[in-house]
């Protein structure tokens, strides 16, 4: 399978601190690709260079054949690579279904197909019946969800999460993760995310790279990872094991 | 039927046919006087508007429109006054004119990421810019101002935008409704719907695909555009343009007193704005002439003292909870 | 033109530019600490002008006197204004408390109209066209005196926010907030405090510049204009930045009224603020108010 997404070598700096360090690493299309790894890993760093709001210091990030890296983040979405933020950014003072709409407007110009768009996306990620309130009265999970919803409705072949499952009790997790599947296994749709929660990324991930202080330390499947004894040592505990 | 393609309720169709009947039948109801200040109200009420695409809908505040009035202005004087070309393709000068200015100051501001207050800023100082330019540049007559010739007033001439009161009062009541109708189908259409996310939250807009740099980009062209006939407007109606009065700061805080007052990024507002601004303005001047007193610069104390209330009473403006009560709120964009 | 005109003119910038860094300084400490654009600074400036003529006219008071108090009547003013109108727009959108402010000044501008007139009033002290002489330099003497003037309250003010307790508290208020809150400081008295030092500044320069020029109720948004572009220019946030600032268009200024008209002099004030919004937004010396 080739991959989607292809980083090599990617680096950045931040004024003396090395945030990622050489980073390598192919995410297959159709796989759920979990990022993982200590807090200041530089797991959003990596990701806002994916995404397009940073620009690297060295390496090549290819997606589809073509090369990203460097590119402005509108670009980037164009390009078919969508992405959540790790503190929820909805449209505030706008309606569910609004905010999915201007994502669904991407790539349709009739905004009456937009919003049909939306309202699929929205029954699909259960918020169908709250629609009509403003994004800024839905509860965090509800949030969420809004957040992939409208990352969604951007017609993306890679979704990237940030730390999606943040702040979600488990019940919700779960919601979550059963969504994401569905998501993958019915539409193909390949995802890369950071978390944290290791429930999620068990249940989801077939790949996990671990990162700690911006380099990868371990690449494999969750099994492998979570039994690998430089990751037990730098991120999980003996516990986890 | 659902959020901003809600379209127009029964109600609002007939509240606002109702006022547009009104307004059509004013010259009958109205002396000359009164006249006058609708139509100033109409000119607010458009001016603002125009200004509305551009903070309304993409969140960027400009404080200094009236650079787009006067450049405007000037242009289709000069032709007129230099070549006897008429108002209407004076407009067709000067639009491109003014669009071309809006865009060099998005450009600069936006390449350059200068935001919020610093956007406010530039703005200004580009109409101070142009203020003092003007009035140093002795082919536009500089300080001593320039002046149509007002060949007659009984005669009503299209055309060249010469005649009477009734005349000027149709032309700026039409534009403004047309204004209206514009932006009502801008707030629905796909353009609309990115400024919205673009005033909303700007990064959010950047990663769900939106070029937000071309998006402002057309914000300020377009407000900068449609500002531009209130530029042609002014200077034959007024037949006379002084850099000092015409690029004045207190002519652009006067454009965007109407649409806060009224409610920013409303449909309404700017409308309601005006009327409620000039209105009372009028009203206050009619008391204190009663009481025989002349006092330049109250109107402005009355200006900032209303302001001074909206922005601290009502940050949404005065038209959203009133057409909450009148059973016509607009979906908020 | 020989040499000495250009100097005589650029010293003159220099003295007027200090007065005007003082102004602008009041804008910086302002901004830097409550996070708050002033753009009723010019009004402010004003009424202390008009304070300075109307003591002038009736008492024959030299405003270079009348400095300090003047300079209190305008920080309690800032207080007030700041504890009572301006302290819950703080958490408002940006654009809300800039509206604010614009209505202040409205109000404030012609209200000193409908008072005074619109006519420019002027204040002749005994030593109007009193002028030095150092070698091929010839000085005025207002000049050099409300560049003085300047100078030494600046300094005063950076003393006390290096030096006295209260300095150094409101200085950790723009540092951290949250964190001031946290160790018990009174933010919301600091902040008024910062904003009548500010407004005290305003005033003293305002006081300064009655001996420069001849004041008019309308004189305000010019000046707040100005303001802003030396801050911006000096570098938001940074003391010395405004001084600075100030002293580049002071003497930009003066040169440009010299080698063009001197009605032209301020669009080169605005190339300048063009400029470095483009380029240099942080300004000359831009940096955190320390």
């Amino acid at each position: 399978m080739t991959a989607l997404l292809t980083l090599e070598r990617v680096s950045k700096r931040f004024r003396g601190l090395t945030a990622v360090d050489n980073v390598s690493f192919a995410v297959p299309a159709g796989v759920i690709f979990a990022v993982i790894g200590p807090n200041g890993a530089g797991k959003t760093t990596l990701f806002n260079m994916i995404a397009g709001t940073l620009a690297p210091d060295g390496g090549a990030i290819t997606f589809a054949g073509n090369p990203i890296e460097g590119l402005s983040a509108d670009a980037v979405c164009r390009r078919g690579v969508a992405r959540t933020f790790q503190i929820v950014r909805p449209f505030p003072a706008l309606t569910v279904e609004d905010n999915v709409t201007i994502g669904a407007l991407l790539h349709r110009h009739d905004v009456g197909a937009a919003r049909q768009r939306a309202q699929e996306l929205l029954r699909r990620l259960d918020l169908f019946d709250k629609r009509q309130r403003l994004a800024s009265t839905l509860t965090l999970p509800d949030r969420k969800r809004l957040e992939v919803a409208r990352a969604l409705a951007t017609g993306p072949r890679l979704l990237l999460l940030d730390e999606v499952m943040a702040g979600l009790r488990p019940t919700e997790t779960d919601r979550m993760v059963a969504i994401l599947r569905e998501l993958n296994r019915d539409g193909g749709l390949t995802i890369l995310l950071i978390e944290h929660v290791m429930r999620a990324v068990m249940a989801l991930a077939s790949h996990v790279l671990v990162l700690d202080h911006g380099v990868a330390i371990a690449e494999g499947t969750p099994d492998a990872i979570v039994r690998d004894p430089a990751v037990v040592q730098s991120y999980l505990g003996a516990e986890a094991v | 039927m659902s959020g901003l393609s809600a379209g127009l309720s029964r109600r609002r169709a007939a509240l606002l046919t109702l006022l547009l009947a009104a307004l059509v039948a004013a010259p009958w109801l109205v002396n000359d006087y009164l006249l006058t200040v609708l139509i100033l109200i109409l000119y607010f009420a458009y001016a603002g508007q125009a200004w509305n695409v551009m903070m309304g809908f993409a969140g960027q505040l400009s404080l200094g429109h009236a650079l787009y009035v006067g450049l405007s202005g000037y242009v289709a004087a000069m032709l007129f006054t230099r070549l006897g070309v008429g108002p209407w393709l004076g407009l067709l000068a000067a639009i491109p004119l003014a669009a071309a200015c809006g865009a060099v100051i998005g450009y600069l501001a936006f390449r350059f990421r200068v935001a919020g207050v610093y956007f406010a800023i530039l703005t200004i100082a580009f109409a101070e810019f142009a203020r003092i330019g003007f009035d140093n540049w002795g082919f536009v007559n500089g300080s001593s101002g320039l002046f149509l010739p007002v060949t007659q007033y009984e005669h009503n001439d299209l055309w060249l935008l010469r005649g009477a009161p009734a005349m000027f009062y149709y032309v700026i009541l039409a534009a403004t409704a047309l204004v209206f109708v514009l932006c009502h189908f801008l707030v629905r259409s796909r353009i609309g719907y990115f400024w919205l996310a673009i005033r909303e939250d700007e990064e959010a807009a950047r990663a769900v695909g939106i070029d937000t740099f071309r998006y402002k980009m057309y914000a300020v062209m377009v407000s900068a555009a449609v500002t531009s006939f209130a530029g042609v407007f002014y200077a034959f109606f007024y037949n006379n343009l002084f850099p000092e009065q015409v690029f004045s700061i207190s002519r652009s805080i006067e454009i965007i007193l109407g649409p806060i007052i009224g409610g920013i990024g409303t449909l309404f507002g700017p409308i309601l704005g005006a009327f409620v601004l000039t209105g009372l303005a009028e009203a206050l001047n009619a008391v204190m002439g009663a009481f025989g007193l002349e006092l330049p610069g109250a109107k402005q104390v009355f200006y900032g003292v209303c302001l001074l209330l909206v922005v601290v009473a009502l940050p949404d403006g005065v038209w959203p909870p009133l057409a909450r009560r009148l059973g016509v709120a607009e979906r908020k964009p | 033109m020989p040499l000495a005109v250009y100097l005589n003119v650029a010293v003159g910038g220099v003295l007027t530019g200090l007065v005007y860094g003082l102004m602008a300084l009041g804008l910086s400490v302002i901004f830097g600490v409550v996070r708050v654009v002033n753009f009723a600074h010019g009004e402010m400036m004003t009424v202390a002008m008009f304070i300075a003529v109307v003591l002038f006219s009736w008492f024959h008071l030299d405003p270079l006197i009348m400095l300090v108090p003047i300079a209190a009547v305008l920080f309690a003013f800032g207080y007030a204004l700041q504890a009572s109108l301006i302290n819950p727009f703080i958490t408002r959108p940006e654009h809300s408390q800039f509206l604010l402010l614009v209505a202040l000044a409205i109000i404030i501008a012609n209200a000193l109209l409908i008072m005074f007139g619109p006519d420019a009033r002027s204040v002749q002290t005994s030593y109007a066209y009193d002028s030095f002489q150092l070698g091929p330099l010839i000085v005025d003497a207002a000049k050099l005196y409300a560049g003085a003037a300047a100078i030494m309250f600046t300094a005063a003010l950076f003393a006390v926010f290096r030096f006295t307790p209260v300095g150094k508290a409101i200085r950790a208020c723009a540092d951290n907030y949250t964190g001031a809150l946290v160790v018990g400081l009174d933010v919301t008295h600091l902040y008024a405090l910062t904003f009548g030092l500010g407004a005290a500044c305003v005033g003293a320069a305002g006081t300064m510049l009655v001996l420069l020029i001849d004041p008019t109720p309308m004189l305000g948004p010019g000046y707040t204009l100005l303001a802003f572009v030396i801050v911006i220019t000096g570098g938001l946030g940074s003391m010395p930045g405004a001084l600075v600032g100030g002293v580049l268009i002071g003497v930009t200024e003066a040169l440009a009224g010299l080698l063009f008209t001197p009605s032209l002099k301020s669009m080169f004030a605005f190339a300048i603020l063009v400029l470095v919004l483009l380029f240099r937004p942080q300004g000359i010396l831009g940096r955190r108010l320390a």
